[in-house]
């Protein structure tokens, strides 16, 4: 069986060091297999999260060769195999062991997003009526796996830790679902130009080119929500259209 | 008790954070009470992610014949009578409120062209009934209960495993486990403790299930003293990937066959139509062109064989390879490009309604499923059995101790319909949260023991100090030995040879030891989760050679056809407190008149 060599991160709390695993491929392996093969065969207390193994859940993210990916679904054949697989945690996220990184502020952050509020029900049993096309635009949001390796990529985090400040392509995601959701009474546009700080983004497209799900992060969600800001704050008019209709 | 553990207290504790135990922990906190959630994963990871098809519900917004009468004699004749009718009957009942309220916290389900929740055709349902997004249901249903879940006051401990129920004289009083991240032991006080771990699959070879599936409610349960029931119906998907190896196992969906896609043998024949059991014969099409029309709506149109229960798709298909007919590599073709005959824009239509079918196949497989065929095979998909519990109350027999979900036992039966899952985890999560909150709020607060947690502490931490076997190889073993000798086809003397195997692979579990330090350590975690693989490999398969009959996903090749014996009753294993697995036959409960003659109706 031909055999491929994977540098691996491995490390405790930001220390450590690549090491180096020669191990056999067969056809069809994805890069998750192969950790699996060596943790199963050389490094039983190798540190990889994982769960679905076909690209649903986004638990297996890392970056390899540099690149932000899902490794459930990145097969050795997209890959060089005469010089070793280098394989490390996401850099954005602070390393806990391994490959596993500490993804926890995503979840705190999402919690302070304000939550769906529904308008009253369409029909007398409680029911609502929304047309496909309708939802359409915001299943594509919904698709989202929450791997967050658009998170893992945007250069507001990454290169400048502005995590405070910040709430990065995924949670704008999140937000724009919510924005566009046909039912949905909220508003959160105060909070994305305060809070969420969605003027970071410089719309560089970063996000949009790893996400697994081939979600367009940028045109679709980040810049309709850099509208619904600067037609709000900056509209003379429809500031006093919105309080009219109010 | 030592001061090392990180302790916590609850009314009520969940153990899991998929479907059931989320939507367990959002009724429970709306009780009033307080909440915590322990996940072997991070949040929005579990497996329910990865359901497909739907959400069954008779919502009846497609085809107005549907009702709950018609949905509960589907799911009986699905799970060939051997269900819990009483949960059957609540399930079918309550399914549509869970669903219409799951819209209410933003899940956004594709639409009718009247706006109203679109629903689809699935195996062994009458009218079109789940209630769907794409092929990406489960993704959908947990995102909301998540998204709505957070806002509630409820504790989430991610990234966490149980090793042990704790309980105060007889009544459950918590649970022992620990964190990965650092590897301490955690100490759960709780008046009430809901399981919500989902399935066993990790005890097979070929799974669609993820490495969470370790079995460890029904284990946790078992251990505990209660009792378990119809442990022998493991339910193997007819299709799951079978090419390239690694992707052995990938579900793949029903949804295609619902969507118009056929089975085929190497001949290209559709062996489906060869062998359609007596009990479903006046439901299903006579001819390529009515099933054709059944899926594409037409309302007097039958279902194609495709779409027969799933026990009896896996076992055609087995079949087939077994005689010689499946494809190169050992399965049979799934063809959804053949519609392009039958529809203009087939390319788009297939994508739109099967997007993560096309992305895995293209990606997994470089096959695109709009131009050719895919290789398909069973995969252990889903566990019937599991704990038994009081059918309006999901309580166990201990005392404080609820299920919900896959790890619970009685609304499949022998066999479980597509569907019915997320329905499932939807009614009975949250009828285990609402009745252990209130039996939290009835019942007087619990004392540890702290005598048992030291002992399952040091018995964590051994495995660190034997240089023993690798503890991946235990399990690899186990899961090689399940697949080979009690699977899908079973006979008796290959089963006893599994319980002897089972002795040594105990012992071999014995003396797994593990390298490295406690913090994120898969060796350990792989160590200590064999204890529960071993058990539920133990009842499924002294349940499966006490069922002397075929039946549902049960098939014995030495016994091939129903018995009445066994077919009347539920096989019922409990330990004693001396250990032993006790094993008991337990007759049906009869069904009320009411309900027989919704199922006489509906025949």
């Amino acid at each position: 069986m031909p055999t491929a060599t994977f540098r691996i991160w491995r490390g405790q709390n930001g220390k450590g060091e690549f090491q180096d695993y020669v191990t056999e491929i067969s056809d069809g392996m994805v890069v998750l297999d192969a950790v699996h093969r060596i943790q199963a065969e050389q490094a039983n207390d190798l540190a990889v999260r994982w769960n679905c193994k076909a690209g649903k859940c986004g638990s297996c993210s890392a970056e390899i060769n540099g690149n932000p990916r899902l490794m459930c679904m990145t097969r050795l054949s997209s890959l060089r195999l005469d010089q070793a697989v280098v394989l490390q945690p996401m850099k954005s996220f602070p390393s806990i062991k391994d490959l596993v990184t500490d993804v926890s502020w995503n979840f705190r952050v999402k919690k302070a997003i304000k939550p769906f509020k529904p308008r009253r029900p369409d029909a007398a049993d409680g029911t609502w009526r929304m047309a496909q096309e309708d939802v359409d635009r915001v299943q594509e949001f919904r698709k989202c796996i929450e791997c967050f390796l658009c998170q893992d990529v945007c250069h507001v985090l990454r290169e400048h830790s502005l995590h405070d400040h910040f709430v990065g392509p995924r949670l704008l995601v999140y937000t724009a679902a919510l924005e566009m959701h046909p039912l949905d009474n909220e508003n959160r546009v105060n909070e994305l130009r305060n809070g969420n700080g969605i003027g970071y983004c410089n719309i560089t497209k970063c996000c949009t080119k790893v996400c697994p799900e081939g979600i367009r992060i940028t045109d679709n969600a980040i810049i309709p929500l850099k509208e619904r800001v600067v037609d709000e704050h900056f509209d003379p008019l429809q500031k006093l259209f919105r309080i009219l209709r109010k | 008790m030592t001061t090392e553990y990180q302790t916590f207290d609850y009314d009520v504790l969940v153990i899991g954070a998929g479907g059931a135990g989320l939507r367990a922990a959002i009724e429970a906190s709306a009780n009033g009470v307080r909440v915590g959630v322990i996940t072997k994963s991070l949040l929005g990871k579990a497996h329910t992610v990865m359901a497909e098809g739907g959400i069954a519900a008779a919502l009846g917004n497609v085809d107005d014949r549907d009702n709950w009468k018609v949905h509960f004699a589907d799911t009986m004749r699905g799970g060939q009578y051997l269900n819990d009718w009483r949960m059957a009957e609540l399930h079918a009942k309550e399914a549509p409120d869970r669903v219409r309220e799951l819209e209410a916290w933003g899940a956004l389900f594709d639409r009718t062209k009247d706006g109203r929740i679109l629903q689809r055709n699935f195996g062994g349902h009458r009218y079109p009934r789940l209630a769907h997004v794409g092929d990406r249901t489960g993704l959908e249903m947990i995102r909301t209960l998540q998204d709505h879940g957070i806002h509630l006051g409820i504790d989430v401990h991610m990234e966490s495993t149980v090793l042990t129920l704790l309980k105060d004289s007889g009544r459950i009083a918590g649970a022992f486990g620990y964190e990965r991240e650092r590897g301490r032991f955690l100490v759960f006080q709780a008046r009430a403790v809901v399981l919500a771990t989902g399935g066993i699959g990790r005890a097979y070879q070929v799974t669609s299930n993820s490495w969470e599936y370790t079995g460890d409610g029904h284990a946790l349960a078992y251990d505990a003293g209660a009792s378990l029931s119809d442990m022998e119906f493991v339910q193997f998907h007819p299709t799951g990937m079978i090419w390239p190896p690694s992707v052995r196992g990938i579900l793949v969906t029903e949804g295609v066959r619902g969507e118009g896609g056929v089975l085929q043998n190497k001949e290209g024949r559709r062996f489906m139509f060869d062998d359609i059991p007596e009990n479903y014969r006046a439901q299903t099409a006579d001819t390529e062109d009515e099933g054709w029309r059944y899926t594409q709506g037409d309302r007097n149109a039958r279902r194609p064989p495709e779409l027969l229960t799933r026990d009896h798709v896996a076992r055609c298909i087995v079949r087939e390879v077994r005689e010689g007919r499946g494809t190169p590599h050992g399965g049979v073709f799934l063809d959804i490009s053949w519609i392009k005959a039958r529809m203009p824009n087939a390319d788009a239509h297939i994508k739109r309604k099967l997007p993560s079918m096309y992305h895995q196949f293209k990606q997994l497989a470089d096959i695109d499923i709009t131009q050719e065929p895919m290789e398909v095979g069973p995969t252990t998909h889903y566990m019937m059995g599991g704990v038994r519990v009081d059918a309006d109350t999901q309580m166990s027999d201990v005392p404080g101790l609820f299920a919900a979900g896959e790890c619970a036992a009685g609304l499949h039966g022998a066999n479980r319909l597509g569907g019915n899952s997320l329905s499932d985890l939807l009614v009975f999560g949250k009828r285990a949260g609402e009745y252990a909150a209130r039996f939290a709020k009835e019942n007087a607060t619990v004392t540890l023991d702290s005598s048992q947690i030291d002992a399952t502490a040091r018995e964590a931490l051994e495995p660190f100090e034997r240089n023993g076997e690798n503890p991946y190889q235990v399990q690899h073993d186990l899961q090689r030995m399940m697949q080979d000798l009690v699977g899908i086809v079973r006979r008796e003397d290959e089963m006893e040879r599994a319980l002897e195997e089972l002795g040594k692979l105990r012992e071999r579990a014995r003396n797994a030891g593990v390298v490295g330090n406690r913090e994120y350590n898969g060796g350990w975690h792989t160590a200590l989760d064999l204890h529960n693989l071993l058990t539920v490999s133990e009842l499924i398969t002294c349940a499966a050679i006490e069922r002397k009959e075929s039946r549902g996903a049960h098939f014995r090749d030495d016994y091939p056809q129903k018995s009445e014996a066994t077919g009347t009753c539920n096989i019922i294993l409990q330990r004693s407190d001396s250990g032993e697995l006790n094993l008991k036959r337990e007759p049906l409960r009869e069904l009320p008149s009411e309900l027989k003659q919704v199922i006489e109706e509906m025949k």
